[in-house]
């Protein structure tokens, strides 16, 4: 596609808004490459052309300053184009995981107030069965095969064909950068997914942290195997573009021989996992050396790294840097250990990212003695506003009693803190699972299963699991009469959850163990 | 049992959790419908290591001979036959 860019682009000096990043990028080389994915290479130029013709054709589309808009993709040129797009029209992006099925997707789509939905025809199955329902949505742009549909009120499009009639040029966004950019639905422990609201500020002030500390440059190549609806994946997008770098851009890490093909051919030098990632790498590694010289930078967020992989990945990546960090989506990152540590405390997670602070207070709010464990609280510009629509669920987060006249981060995660101000974690003060490195709500898992026939009751807990980190065990007891068996029951959960949130497995018991007041004991079922 | 029986009922029975046989066409892809993740991968090829005796080696874990019924059974003849 040829699109044509206006002459009146606002070229800004310094990077405000998160689309300033692409605006400064694409200026200082626009020959660059931003991405290499299954869609082709493109560049900086290319990129530019794709979000401002996107953004027009936002706007033709009735999109206005703080407007919502959905991204239900998988890791694509298309979902790169479509976020940066909807930031120039001045819109707020909600990155949907491609693997949330309908029911999740129509809440997300209700609860944001999505005006447009950005999408991929191989998602249709899913999307095209809620549009009757998606009141507030007024239209649906689409990549892939060309789908034969249509619903009242919505405008159903091709993305070439919204793209081909947005008039080329200009755009025109009055976004500030206390303005919000992004939603970022995360599960909570009440089992609804709430969306964590941040600015353009709050990003960009993580973006340049997390830069400064991982030592980032435009020379870097940034391989991508996280989806971009986890904030992780998303920030390696972030992160490349505002540095003027590239990205080597990757579905999934399914088919790891490919994966691996295209990091020693693109040379890519930094690598973000989770462990279950770098448990496959292991494993892999052990029938058949792995050797990426060429990686300079390898993180690992999201669940403990444990500290005896770390000398096979040293094996792996020879010359790399090993990041250790903690974050949560309220505030993208929290901390980070010096790689130059990590053989003297492979334990920790390190101090806070710069810019930052973070303190232990205990459950009564006092301050704890180095070495007491105590509930990890983050102060500085990247912390969240707030959930969406939630300000019960947002106080329960964001304490305005500690310091004046400004909100701290409670992460509800206890720590303990050593003399030297490394940050270890103990555990978290809720019941939510960590699987794949992804947070689990038991309470979603357990509606999901309520909502079966013939369920009586369900329990949902995280049982330790050598490749997962944890996996996810659900005890039902059935109705009167009920004859599921596990298979029925999974299938249930396969098509209402994303894979990741499908209990590995099912245990099926006469009643379920309850405690004095009658609530299910889950201590009786660990 | 023939091989197509025998993959289909794994995958009909292990991702998808039912034995309908119209939820899997054998073209389809198992990584665009979301049948297949990273760690249904090594599920699937320990299945079909030992239920096939092949050894696959990791760079045979592509999506050409992985990713749908029909491109997994041409790769299970092709090894067998070596």
């Amino acid at each position: 596609m040829n699109i044509e860019l206006g002459d009146q682009i606002i070229q800004p000096e310094i990077n405000r808004l998160l689309g300033d990043s692409l605006l400064v990028a694409e200026r200082k080389h626009p020959a660059k490459l931003v991405a290499s994915t299954a869609e082709g290479e493109f560049t900086y130029r290319e990129l530019l052309q794709y979000a401002v013709a996107l953004a027009n054709a936002l706007q033709l589309q009735g999109i206005e300053r703080g407007d919502r808009v959905a991204i239900y993709m998988d890791n694509s040129w298309p979902a790169i184009y479509s976020l940066y797009g909807v930031i120039l029209a001045g819109g707020v992006f909600v990155m949907i995981n491609p693997q949330t099925k309908a029911d999740k997707l129509a809440y997300i789509l209700d609860d944001s107030d999505a005006k447009v939905l950005l999408t991929n025809s191989h998602l249709k199955d899913n999307f095209l069965p809620i549009l009757k329902h998606a009141t507030k949505l007024t239209g649906v742009f689409y990549s892939g095969e060309t789908i034969q549909a249509s619903a009242k009120n919505i405008s159903i499009k091709h993305l070439d064909s919204a793209l081909g009639n947005a008039s080329a040029g200009n755009i025109f966004s009055t976004s500030i950068p206390t303005d919000l950019a992004s939603l970022v639905y995360t599960s909570g422990s009440t089992g609804a997914p709430k969306g964590v609201m941040h600015t353009h500020q709050s990003m960009l002030f993580a973006l340049n942290s997390l830069v400064e500390y991982l030592r980032l440059s435009s020379n870097d190549k940034i391989l991508n195997i996280l989806p971009f609806a986890f904030d992780y994946g998303l920030y390696q997008l972030l992160m490349t573009v505002h540095l003027g770098a590239t990205l080597v851009l990757e579905k999934s890490f399914v088919f790891p021989a490919p994966v691996f093909k295209r990091m020693l051919e693109n040379e890519v030098t930094v690598f973000p996992g989770v462990p279950t990632i770098f448990s496959m790498f292991l494993a892999s590694h052990g029938r058949n050396k792995l050797h990426f010289p060429s990686v300079t930078r390898v993180t690992n967020t999201a669940a403990a790294l444990p500290a005896d992989f770390i000398p096979n990945l040293k094996d792996i990546f020879p010359n790399a840097l090993i990041y250790k960090m903690y974050g949560l989506t309220e505030c993208k990152r929290v901390c980070y250990l010096e790689p130059e540590l990590i053989d003297q405390h492979p334990q920790s997670v390190g101090k806070a990212i710069p810019g930052t602070e973070v303190f232990l207070l205990s459950a009564a709010g006092e301050p704890v003695a180095p070495g007491d464990a105590g509930i990890l609280h983050v102060r500085g510009p990247h912390i969240m506003l707030g959930y969406w629509k939630q300000e019960e669920l947002s106080n329960k987060m964001l304490k305005g009693d500690i310091y004046p006249n400004q909100s701290i981060l409670c992460t509800h995660d206890w720590f303990k803190m050593d003399d030297n101000g490394l940050l270890y974690f103990i555990g978290r003060s809720d019941d939510i699972i960590k699987t794949r490195g992804e947070k689990v709500s038991p309470v979603e898992v357990e509606n999901v299963l309520h909502g079966l026939k013939g369920i009586k009751d369900a329990a949902v807990i995280g049982v330790v699991d050598e490749t997962l980190g944890q996996s996810i065990k659900a005890f039902v007891s059935l109705e009167e009469n009920g004859s599921l068996n596990d298979m029925q029951i999974k299938k249930w959960c396969a098509t209402n959850l994303e894979n990741h949130m499908v209990p590995k497995e099912i245990v099926v018991l006469p009643e379920l163990p309850k405690s004095a007041n009658g609530k299910i004991d889950k201590k009786q079922l660990a | 049992m023939s091989n197509e029986v025998t993959v289909r009922n794994y995958i009909l029975e292990n991702y998808l959790f039912t034995d309908d046989q119209s939820a899997l066409s054998n073209d389809s892809s198992l990584l665009d419908e979301g049948i297949l993740d990273s760690t249904g991968i090594l599920e699937l090829v320990v299945f079909l290591e030992d239920e096939f005796g092949i050894k696959v080696d990791d760079h045979e874990m592509v999506p050409e001979n992985l990713d749908s019924v029909n491109s997994i059974l041409k790769y299970i003849s092709n090894k067998s036959s070596q």
